[in-house]
């Protein structure tokens, strides 16, 4: 073995880490960032000139926030819209991706061509179309609206992973199941959605990220202060009227929060979901 | 799309599965796991994803459809039928050929700047070292931030007044005077790219570890037993191996990339006219932030957006040939 080789495998032990240390640091400084502005008075955020540790240290803002009527009212929303939505998401796509997988019927192909074609319409560009549906539905500024379009709009992306899932696993797990008297839907249930599991959860991730973080249609549609997401919400901290940086990013950390925890306990199932559609 | 290859069903209806050595018990279990079913039994199954798709993404289409060509008042009332006037004034639009350019070098730059580092992100976070969980849950933050925070966050730290990034520049006496990040018409778009990358890794990078995690250990073992350098090992076991995954991933970023709005909306907004804008934004503002407020206009805008995104994927899968790789 060459020398460097050698010098490599002594070193590796800490200079992994070491590198590791950096690579987090490189995701993470922003919102490092962000947790020192939220420490800090307003005015000290927007001060000429700017300095990195606050000036003054304000260990309020978090209480603040937390006990601010709105932000609470925002956060309900927000859970209320990703948890409605993921659950609908995963309701309509399993047994559409288990039909798609596992039966041959006119129109198949043409059923999954638009769920593709629907993957690539967002609701960005749809938005003048989805306030006038609403609007004629006499169903703006409510939660149904924005539950509805979250879920409609993840809904190809669950469908593909979860078609991909359905179809690598082989028939015979079903056909013996079958065998040991195990009708349609409890093999579906006891035999199909634990090997899915992966796909099932890279599914309910994404969706609860999309619906989470989702901006324009709830800007559009949500008219009642109280109503809004927090993602439309906390973007009255800061206004032409009033300035305060310090509870928009400390709103904005509390909101990370959910969405990080989650990943943490998931992050497992996560990896072998990504792709498993797709790469064979 | 190709013909439906996927298909195992015979001219007959039946499979086309070897079912002849299979004992006959288990023939119908076949027929009945992996079966042709008619129309009607199938849309049992796929009704809610229809009545959703039909209800939610469809029927706004139409509506889109429907406004753009329908003329409209300042508050947006509609005043009666336009013809094709908005598609011909978005396509008059002086800023049209500005706003097309912007988003193809917004969506190739973030789009291949991504993948290329992801790649490396991705290679490091499947080593097997202390604290890689922590590492992990790192990248993930940028993708559970929310994008308009994100955005915020950065029209901050790029401020000539108050920016972090010129507070440290400035300390380390790399520069003597602050760096106009978001208000120089040469420095918004990198700045705006480098955004659009940073978020866009956290995603990337975990489809191409799940990529990684698909490759079996022993063909790298034997590439390095007959020699290979690791870099000959990447180059020609690795990264062909990582086609598909690199494919999900570049198809997904694309129609992320392009629909993308509040990074280009946000730190865009200190800017007067279209000079930084992409297709999305653009949209977006003929609507709600121009002087016209014209609904018809962005109704128009809106399906253009639609239509470049669908053919440059189609595009995109046609050129890579994505059917080849799925019948592999």
């Amino acid at each position: 073995m060459s020398a460097p080789a050698i010098s490599w495998r002594r070193s590796r032990p800490w200079a992994l880490p070491v590198v590791g240390l950096a690579v987090g640091l490189a995701f993470l400084w922003p919102y490092l960032v962000m947790l020192l502005d939220a420490f800090r008075p307003s005015e000290d955020v927007v001060q000429t000139p700017p300095s990195l540790l606050p000036r003054v240290w304000k260990w309020s803002t978090f209480g603040e926030v937390l006990g601010d009527e709105r932000f609470l009212a925002w956060l309900k929303t927000s859970l209320l819209v990703s948890v409605a939505s993921t659950a609908i998401v995963v309701l309509v796509a399993v047994p559409a991706a288990y039909a798609t997988a596992r039966f041959r019927f006119p129109g198949r192909m043409a059923f999954l061509f638009v769920v593709l074609v629907t993957q690539m319409f967002s609701p960005t560009s749809l938005v003048v179309g989805i306030y006038r549906e609403f609007f004629s539905l006499n169903l703006v500024n409510t939660y149904l609206a924005l539950i509805l379009t979250n879920a409609a709009f993840n809904l190809a992306f669950a469908i593909w992973i979860l078609h991909g899932f359905f179809s690598s696993i082989p028939v015979e797990l079903e056909e013996a199941a079958e065998l040991d008297g195990c009708g349609r839907f409890a093999t579906l249930r006891r035999v199909m959605l634990p090997l899915t599991l992966p796909g099932l959860v890279t599914a309910t991730v994404f969706t609860f990220i999309a619906a989470w973080n989702e901006y324009v249609v709830a800007l559009t549609l949500m008219l009642d202060d109280t109503k809004k997401p927090l993602t439309v919400g906390i973007n009255s901290y800061v206004t032409g009227y009033e300035q305060n940086w310090d509870q928009l990013f400390g709103a904005s950390i509390i909101a990370i929060v959910p969405v990080v925890i989650l990943f943490a306990v998931i992050e497992r199932h996560l990896v072998g979901g990504l792709t498993a559609g797709s790469v064979k | 799309m190709s013909q439906p290859s996927t298909t195992m069903t015979g001219a007959t209806g039946k499979p086309a599965a070897p079912v002849g050595a299979r004992p006959r018990g288990r023939r119908r279990a076949t027929v009945r796991g992996r079966g042709a079913i008619s129309p009607l039994a199938a849309l049992v199954w796929l009704a809610p994803a229809l009545l959703l798709i039909v209800g939610v993404v469809l029927w706004p289409a139409v509506e889109l459809v429907r406004a753009s060509r329908s003329r409209y008042s300042i508050t947006g009332l509609r005043k009666g039928p336009a013809g094709w006037d908005n598609f011909r004034n978005v396509l008059a639009n002086d800023s049209l050929g500005t706003v097309l350019t912007n988003t193809v070098i917004w969506v190739i730059a973030v789009v291949a700047l991504t993948i290329a580092i992801s790649l490396g992100v991705a290679q490091f976070l499947t080593k097997d070292f202390w604290g890689r969980r922590f590492v992990r849950w790192a990248v993930i933050v940028p993708w559970a931030a929310s994008l308009v925070i994100t955005a915020r966050l950065f029209t901050l730290i790029y401020s000539y007044y108050y920016g972090s990034i010129n507070a440290v520049l400035l300390d380390l006496h790399l520069i003597t005077t602050p760096i106009d990040f978001l208000g120089s018409d040469k420095l918004i778009m990198p700045s705006m790219i480098a955004v659009g990358v940073f978020v866009s890794i956290p995603f990337t990078a975990y489809v191409f570890v799940a990529g990684l995690g698909a490759i079996p250990t022993e063909v790298h073992e034997a590439a390095r037993i007959d020699g290979g350098s690791p870099w000959q090992i990447w180059r020609h076991i690795t990264l062909p191996l990582l086609r598909p995954a690199i494919l999900v991933a570049s198809v997904m970023n694309m129609i992320y990339v392009f629909n993308s709005f509040p990074i280009v909306y946000t730190l865009n907004e200190s800017n007067p006219g279209f000079s930084h804008d992409t297709t999305i934004t653009f949209m977006y503002k003929l609507a709600f932030k121009s002087a016209e407020k014209d609904v018809g206009q962005s109704a128009a805008a809106g399906l253009f957006n639609v239509v470049i995104i669908l053919v440059a994927v189609l595009v995109y899968l046609r050129v890579t040939r994505w059917r080849d790789q799925e019948e592999q």
